[in-house]
């Protein structure tokens, strides 16, 4: 069993059109890089040039933001979900 | 390329920014895309506007919510394919800060105008371009029986 990485719809275009892609990892960090080494074309989507995510992707470690855990040094395991999810918002 | 949706939840998402008002109200609409790339909703997932410090004339759903609503769509063999807010004495259309926070490209964004308590018009707009460049169309919204 690996992680499953769950790929909104924004970013599906670059990632072979599927909308849960699985890795092998052993933090959330390494997830992230299997997926891009898999699906490179998602790495400027998720990633600004310093390498960093940018700021209005936000992922998720099954239901907790990373951000809030141990950002991409977060511990993940086979039966973990990963949810990437681009922020909404506006206003007039 | 067209934005489809029953009328039950038309109605649904433009009572909500009645109800809000004057504030601006927020939500996910839940369907599927087609291969025409038509997209039909067949829920509408009402949401908190997190805005609190500035509610009338901004909005933001949680991404916590955002996981939820993505992983309940998909159990349901659905998709996110918008998102709806409402424009409280303002017109129905994008602003310069709906477009530079919008990141669902493919998505669409419904406006609705509220004026005073009441829902006048709601238009669709498709996100389009990647983040560097992107953009609104103006898309049909078709409401359906």
């Amino acid at each position: 069993m690996a992680i499953k990485v769950l790929i909104p719809t924004p970013l599906r275009p670059y990632a072979g059109k599927q909308s849960v892609i699985e890795v092998t990892a052993q933090t959330v960090g390494e997830a992230l890089s299997d997926l891009v080494g898999k699906h490179p074309d998602l790495r400027k989507h998720l990633f600004s040039d310093d390498g960093k995510l940018r700021s209005f992707v936000n992922v998720y470690l099954n239901d907790e933001d990373i951000r809030y855990l141990s950002k991409e040094a977060t511990p993940a395991k086979e039966t973990d979900t990963i949810t990437i999810v681009p922020s909404v918002a506006g206003g007039r | 390329m067209a934005l489809k949706i029953p009328g039950s939840l038309y109605d649904q998402l433009r009572q909500h920014g009645e109800a809000t008002y004057p504030h601006e109200c927020c939500g996910v609409l839940v369907g599927e895309f087609d291969e025409a790339g038509e997209k039909a909703v067949k829920n509408v997932v009402v949401c908190g506007n997190t805005r609190t410090d500035s509610p009338a004339n901004r909005y933001h759903i949680s991404p916590s919510e955002l996981v939820r609503i993505q992983r309940e769509a998909m159990l349901a063999s659905h998709d996110i394919v918008g998102f709806y807010h409402s424009h409280p004495d303002h017109p129905a259309r994008w602003s310069p800060t709906d477009l530079a926070e919008a990141h669902w490209t493919g998505c669409s964004y419904v406006i609705t105008s509220v004026e005073k308590a009441r829902a006048v018009l709601t238009n669709s707009f498709l996100l389009l371009g990647q983040e560097e460049v992107k953009r609104f169309e103006d898309e049909e919204l078709k409401v359906i029986e």
